[in-house]
């Protein structure tokens, strides 16, 4: 099956063609920030950390920033710095470069201050503005596709709709010949013995196994009992009474393939099929860790309802639950709420869905994306110092 | 996975539970199926889109089963028919307020 997409100097395929603004550090936000809103198409991060990180800390914010610029729906990149950060401004334009892609960089200090280096950024930018502009798309093959699935605000209907029929996305992308992502370590914890029987070897159930542990020994430091932070109160109030529960309606999502690894957070899978990734439960930094790790789209089930979008990735939100539809058909793309009324079955919503995507992969705007919905949050792994 | 035309579903067969489809009242009779069978429940509790009622009587400490899987335990006898939620059940994972006692 094809579809058209930007084909990158490497050969890896975007759904988008963006022009992506990086601030290495929180202190170049804001002119990063000015610098996109100078320039047609350029979307900025607003990149929290980078400096007085220590570690795999401070190794992993440079990676996610390299994952995200390397992102193929990313055309273009500057490199914005202040030149006084922990993060490598050179190993990530030096990393984003490897790609083919443009890459150009921005030093605050160096330039003289902030109008200085919005002027010099600017200019930059603006230039390849117009190359990106030019490019065509061409027709490829679905295979080239990694499609994320996320679930946030979840109701007991997730579990009974939403989830399923992105599982069966997710099925079918894989029968393709493509490649999925799911995430969500917290939500996971009560499910991960059905997960690990999946996987494709003994080693790789262990590992899943493991980093749920992990999640579970951080959350029990805390000294308390996970419920209020794991399910919200959110998803308490839509009927999920325990972590367990929404982890078992939350693995749905994931589909019925066989789990081929386990990535860490932002990590690129090495090869086609299922992965599941190290990643909080929380959405937004759960999809910039999928989207670092070459995501180029995204399906979001919600049972209550989230407005959610991604700088990088096209989000594609679906519900189960008809009221959260009515009430914030602003926001949701996509009604499966049909399963719980009886008048669809999942695999009638499932082929609708994948419908939607394939349209969405060709160029159509998501909900999200029309609305300029572009949260963006990166998880860490211990405070700043 | 949902039974067409029904007002609650029963998503496994061991499930001791069942999810509401559409608001519910107290003493409302609720036709569910498990494996097949139709089973008719009279409900306790006023049961809201998307919450849970008991199918079986629960004895405290018993798990409480959804989706065939253990979902957490019972905190006080629940009895068939009654709302099944965070205020008698509770989770056995994650449970850091357990820790050193």
């Amino acid at each position: 099956m094809k579809f058209k997409g930007y084909v990158r100097p490497n050969g890896e395929v975007g759904v988008r063609n963006h022009l992506l603004i990086i601030p290495t550090v929180v202190c170049a936000s804001t002119v990063a920030e000015r610098i996109a809103s100078c320039v047609e198409g350029a979307i900025s991060l607003a990149n929290q950390h980078g400096c007085c990180q220590i570690g795999a800390d401070l190794v992993l914010t440079e990676n996610v920033l390299i994952g995200l610029g390397k992102n193929p729906n990313v055309g273009a990149v500057v490199v914005v710095s202040l030149e006084c950060g922990g993060v490598s401004a050179e190993r990530v334009v030096d990393e984003i470069a490897k790609t083919g892609k443009p890459v150009e960089y921005v030093g605050i200090q160096k330039s003289g201050g902030t109008l200085k280096a919005i002027e010099i950024g600017t200019r930059l930018a603006s230039k390849m503005a117009q190359d990106l502009a030019k490019l065509d798309k061409e027709e490829v093959d679905i295979s080239n596709l990694i499609l994320s699935v996320e679930c946030g605000g979840s109701d007991t209907t997730s579990g009974l709709a939403s989830n399923p029929v992105a599982g069966y996305v997710m099925d079918k992308i894989i029968d393709l010949g493509g490649t999925g992502i799911f995430s969500e370590t917290a939500e996971v914890i009560g499910a991960e013995h059905i997960l690990a029987k999946r996987a494709v070897s003994k080693e790789i159930g262990e590992r899943l196994i493991s980093v749920v542990r992990r999640t579970e020994e951080k959350a029990k430091t805390m000294g308390v009992d996970m419920r209020g932070g794991q399910p919200t109160p959110g998803n308490i109030e839509g009927g999920i009474s325990t972590i367990e529960e929404k982890s078992l309606g939350a693995i749905y999502k994931g589909g019925t393939k066989p789990l081929q690894g386990v990535l860490e957070y932002g990590e690129k899978p090495q090869g086609k099929g299922l992965y599941f990734m190290d990643t909080p439960g929380q959405d937004i930094e759960s999809i910039t860790g999928m989207t670092a790790g070459g995501s180029q789209v995204v399906i979001f089930t919600t049972g209550r309802g989230t407005p959610t979008g991604s700088p990088i990735a096209p989000v594609i939100k679906i519900t189960g639950n008809p009221e959260a539809y009515i009430n914030m058909e602003d926001n949701i793309d996509f009604n499966c709420g049909t399963i719980i009324e009886g008048t669809e079955t999942i695999e009638e919503a499932g082929e609708r869905l994948f419908k939607l995507l394939i349209e969405v992969i060709n160029g159509s705007l998501t909900k999200a994306e029309a609305l300029k919905h572009r949260e963006f949050g990166m998880f860490k792994l211990i405070s700043t110092f | 996975m949902t039974e067409k035309r029904k007002f609650a579903v029963v998503i496994n067969k061991k499930d001791n539970v069942a999810t509401a489809v559409k608001d519910l009242s107290a003493g409302e009779e609720v036709y569910i199926t498990i494996d097949g069978q139709e089973v008719k429940i009279t409900l306790l509790s006023d049961i809201k889109f998307g919450h849970k009622f008991a199918i079986f009587d629960i004895k405290k400490g018993e798990n409480v089963i959804k989706y065939g899987e253990v979902i957490g335990r019972a905190t006080s006898d629940i009895k068939k028919g009654e709302h099944v939620h965070v205020h008698n059940i509770e989770s056995l994972r994650g449970r850091g307020d357990w820790e050193g006692s």
